[in-house]
């Protein structure tokens, strides 16, 4: 009998090949490739006025020197804005090659073609550019003053204003017994994935063919962007994601410069060439996020349930703004987390300043909205002398109010609405895992030892598997073997088992005969990409619905070979058998043979197609009408909504009484990502998750100075968390599957890091005493807001 | 800016030893050993995370020590044996018990970091084969790694420390299978 595997912890078929040092990684292709650098700008805010390459073509070895001026029409133009909104009235892209401004430290301003990396540099650091500087926009008070703009022609420096609005927040606020009103600051982290940003090409002169790789979560859509830019046929471009390092969202942005540039000089020189982004390049010219200023005001009535809330948010999306109004719409949206508002006014600016372009970061605008809303949570409770996990408790939305509309409109464009979920229950888990109610007696004990600790907990939902659709294509070989195929890419998620794992459950075959591949788009062309913790959910659920198909096929060809009832059949063990006579039965590979009537026996087993040997009826055609050969499928999941999980965590931190360093003593996580395909593979997203969300409390900031310098870009002063830092974590598990998929899924691969910043916080707030209204807190500044405290 | 023309760099004759083999190549003298294995032979197992020091995700074994392949001049080595993640596993494939103790404890998710957790893990327990929870997170904290949060590259060295206890087996020598010669 196969034994089930969806659920099953199965050891990742990726694996072997990446420890073995067998992985393909952007860097590792194209071995006798040319070599890019880039010239980037040193200002954050300039006009250029000239561009001597002279020295560079100097250099033994460099191939090719390109500027602006180099381009041909179609790339001279600027970026596509990826996701227009009819709020984003002032939408400004970049240009491949700075075309006399830059408007941030790291903008491509021209690009050195040579044999390796080393010369290109050199040449690099050859070519003379005349800057005129202007004044840098930085930060948020100064993008909103609009006294200095970063784009001449855009007022105010404001891309879009959209309010959203349910019930009459104002109002309710203004009767409300109780009112708060606060600001809160969040500061720049970014994704940071170990691998950087790169792409290699190779244009086949013979085929008339373009070959792309990237470290992209959508070659899909790199390949249209490509074709598009190069002003070549779909059909003669192909784009391949290959072993990715790493995404976490900055991956998911297209095309970058380097992704039309590199194509279009590898054909231009009838020679691969690639470019591999080194770590400073990616601080100063990959997208960052999570910066905001949100100002909140709050009506609750005296038992701490919110009667209206209206809130303002400044979003810092940087210099130019090519993924549109996502994170601030996902901000606005999901700061409701798991609590019944219905009177709600939320209005967000989009500021440009003179910096790196914001574009979502795992989480993606949801860590600040969990930020708002539990720190929110926490004022009030604070505020009428009451428990936390109580004043959450009055709030959230019960089951049995499931679905749950709220009125809005999410990132998809679709109605705000969550499926399933049921919070109180997670709630309890999670005081139960985290011994919320064993705390006190813990903190009396440390403090008689003269130590400070604190608990907290915040609690999000998450927006998962947003359309429009993804595919799959499942074919069985004659071998018997199972080959599988989605567009989406793959970095680290472990697509591969996971997917293998959904086939072998619907088709019955041994998991060890499915092999998958994403991110190829000779293999899928059709497929929108990673992220919005939508693989498992889009691609998983549409592998699923093709191997029905081939399941259906199989059944259909066996019943009529076997003459049985497709009832009285199953799949088992790679056969197709009669039920309840096991002995009767054919293996898909035979199956898959048969499937396809043939005029040639190549082979051996290929004799019971072909045309003598297998004559069948002669009164209809040997393929029938609405039939197709081969026993394969493809089919495509679309859903009406996004589905969403949901998760609390808590956190219980020492905090050093002289030197404010904080220290996480226990981490807890309830978390429901409904159906589980793999829960090793959940449980590591988890993981990763919640180091990233404490990196993002404690530790990562982007230090912009006034004039747009970066100065933290290097692994050396920005920092992520190593193995040191992250605590132990205590995982719990709620399964309450989505209505609106077959398999019940949501998605996983965001949840960790939401709640992390909020959380902490409210750990820290609780140890100090000292309210926490910013993000990330390093000891030094936590150090300051004690002693400013004590000296109040 | 230079203005003069650059002269074409002089070229040095590297020998090392790599998983046991002598390599030769000729570099400049400004060549990374990273970017000799990766690029010169070809060994792309070894990878770049930041090429400062920091990430680790390039350490390789150097006469047995770990180093940061990416802070070392090619030309320095000459003479030297190197290992990287490609001289771990057996010669049929079948994984080294520290990379079969990754898989087993999901320890790695997108697998950019993991050849040099492995390379560090080999070296650390070479000499410290009975390491306590501490010790092995201590001695795991100069490598970056940004998908795991580390749980389960942790739990692996455990794991593997446990499985070469008593084995006598140094884990900075490639795999041999029981039963193979
Ligand atoms: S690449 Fe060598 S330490 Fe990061
Ligand atoms: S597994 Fe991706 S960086 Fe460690």
């Amino acid at each position: 009998m196969t034994t089930r595997m969806l659920g099953a912890p199965v050891l990742r078929t990726e694996d072997p090949r990446l420890l073995r040092g067998e992985g393909r990684y952007l860097d590792d292709l194209g071995q006798g490739a040319y070599e890019v650098a880039i010239v980037r700008s040193p200002h954050a805010h300039a006009r250029v006025l000239d561009i001597d390459v002279t020295g560079a073509l100097d250099v033994d070895g460099v191939v090719a020197v390109y500027t602006y001026e180099d381009l041909p029409p179609r790339l001279r133009e600027r970026l596509p804005v990826l996701i227009p909104h009819p709020a984003l009235t002032a939408a400004r892209t970049q240009h491949v090659l700075a075309a006399g401004e830059v408007n941030h430290v790291g903008e491509a301003v021209a690009m050195v073609v040579a044999r390796d990396r080393y010369l290109a540099e050199d040449a690099a650091n050859r070519i003379h550019v005349a800057y005129e500087p202007l004044p840098a926009v930085v930060g948020h008070e100064r993008a909103a003053s609009g006294q200095l703009l970063v784009h001449d022609d855009i007022p105010g420096n404001l891309a879009a204003t959209l309010t959203q609005e349910i019930g009459d927040a104002p109002g309710r606020i203004a009767a409300a017994p109780n009112r708060l009103t606060f600001r809160l600051d969040i500061d720049r982290s970014a994704s940071t994935p170990m691998e950087t940003r790169g792409v290699h090409a190779r244009w086949d002169a013979d085929d008339q063919r373009l070959r792309v790789h990237s470290s992209t979560q959508t070659p899909t859509s790199v390949r249209a962007v490509v074709a598009s830019y190069l002003e070549l046929p779909l059909a003669q471009v192909e784009c391949v994601a290959p072993d990715i390092g790493g995404g976490f969202g900055v991956k998911i942005v297209h095309p970058w410069p380097e992704e039309l540039l590199v194509p279009w000089a590898a054909r231009l020189l009838g020679h691969e060439v690639k470019f591999t982004e080194d770590r400073r390049e990616h601080f100063i010219s990959a997208n960052h996020e999570r910066g905001q200023v949100q100002f909140i005001d709050v009506g609750f009535d005296d038992d701490g349930r919110i009667l209206g809330l209206d809130v303002r948010l400044l979003h810092d999306h940087g210099a130019y703004i090519p993924y549109g109004l996502i994170v601030p719409i996902i901000t606005s949206t999901q700061l409701l987390g798991p609590y019944r508002i219905t009177d709600y006014r939320v209005r967000f600016d989009s500021l440009y300043t003179n910096t790196v372009p914001v574009s979502p970061y795992r989480g993606a605008g949801r860590p600040q909205g969990c930020f708002a809303m539990e720190r929110t949570m926490d004022r009030i409770a604070r505020h009428l002398g009451l428990d936390r996990t109580l004043v959450r408790e009055r709030n959230l939305i019960r089951p049995d109010e499931m679905p749950y509309d709220f009125g809005l409109t999410f990132q998809d464009g679709r109605p705000y609405a969550y499926d399933s979920g049921d919070f109180p229950a997670s709630l309890a888990k999670l005081r139960e895992l985290a011994d919320w109610d064993g705390f006190p007696a813990r903190r009396a004990a440390a403090e008689a030892a003269g130590r400070l600790l604190g608990i907290g907990m915040a609690a999000y939902v998450e927006g998962t598997g947003v359309g429009p659709y993804e595919g799959g294509h499942v074919q069985v070989e004659t071998t018997g073997k199972v080959k599988v195929a989605t567009g989406l890419s793959t970095q680290g998620q472990g697509h591969r088992t996971a997917f293998a794992q959904v086939v072998a459950d619907a088709l019955g075959v041994p998991f060890e005969d499915v092999e998958v591949v994403t991110g190829d788009t000779r293999r899928f062309a059709y497929a929108v990409g990673t992220f919005a913790s939508r693989a498992a959910v889009m691609s998983g659920n549409a592998i699923h619905l093709a191997a029905l198909k081939v399941r259906e096929k199989a059944l259909r060809i066996a019943s009529e070979a076997l003459e049985v009832d497709v009832e009285d059949l199953e799949l088992v063990d790679g056969h197709v058998r009669v039920v309840g006579s096991p002995a009767t039965s054919i293996p898909l590979g035979v199956l898959a043979t048969m499937s396809n009537p043939l005029r040639y026996a190549f082979d051996a087993s290929a004799r019971i197609a072909t045309q003598f040997a297998s004559p069948g009826t002669t009164d209809r055609p040997p393929v029938a009408a609405g039939e197709s050969p081969g026993l394969e499928g493809t089919d495509f999941y679309s859903p009406l909504r996004s589905t969403f999980a949901n998760g609390m965590h808590a956190v219980e931190v020492e905090v050093d009484p002289e030197t404010s360093d904080v220290r996480i003593l226990r981490y807890s996580v309830v978390h429901d990502c409904g159906t589980l395909i793999n829960p090793m593979i959940v449980e590591g997203q988890i993981m990763g998750g919640v180091a990233q969300g404490v990196g993002g409390a404690l530790y990562e900031e982007m230090a912009y100075d006034e004039h747009g310098q970066l100065l933290n870009a290097s692994f050396m002063d920005f920092l992520m968390p190593y193995a040191s830092e992250v605590p132990a974590v205590a995982v719990d598990h709620l399964e309450t599957p989505s209505p609106l998929n077959p398999l019940g899924i949501k998605g996983a691969g965001e949840a960790g890091v939401i709640p992390g910043s909020a959380a902490l916080a409210s750990a820290i707030e609780d140890a100090v005493g000292v309210g926490i209204d910013a993000m990330p807190l390093s000891p030094s500044r936590l150090h300051a807001l004690r002693v400013a405290a004590d000296h109040r | 800016m230079d203005r003069t023309t650059p002269a074409p760099e002089a070229l040095h004759d590297v020998e090392l030893t790599v998983n046991g083999q002598v390599r030769r190549a000729r570099v400049p003298a400004r060549r990374l050993l990273s970017d000799l294995l990766r690029h010169d032979l070809e060994l792309t197992g070894t990878h770049v995370g930041c090429e400062h020091g920091v990430c680790g995700a390039c350490t390789v074994l150097l006469d047995g020590m770990p180093v940061r392949s990416c802070l070392t001049l090619a030309v320095s080595v000459s003479g030297r044996a190197v290992t990287t993640v490609e001289g771990l596993a057996a010669e049929d494939g079948t994984l080294h018990p520290v990379q079969r103790a990754f898989q087993e404890h999901h320890g790695l998710q997108c697998g950019f970091c993991t050849p040099g957790f492995i390379m560090t893990a080999c070296a650390f327990l070479a000499e410290e084969p009975a390491p306590d929870a501490a010790t092995i997170r201590d001695a795991m904290s100069g490598n970056l790694c940004r998908c795991t949060g580390y749980a389960g590259i942790l739990a692996a060295v455990a794991g593997a420390a446990e499985e070469l206890a008593g084995t006598g087996v140094d884990p900075r020598e490639r795999h041999r299978p029981e039963g193979a010669a």
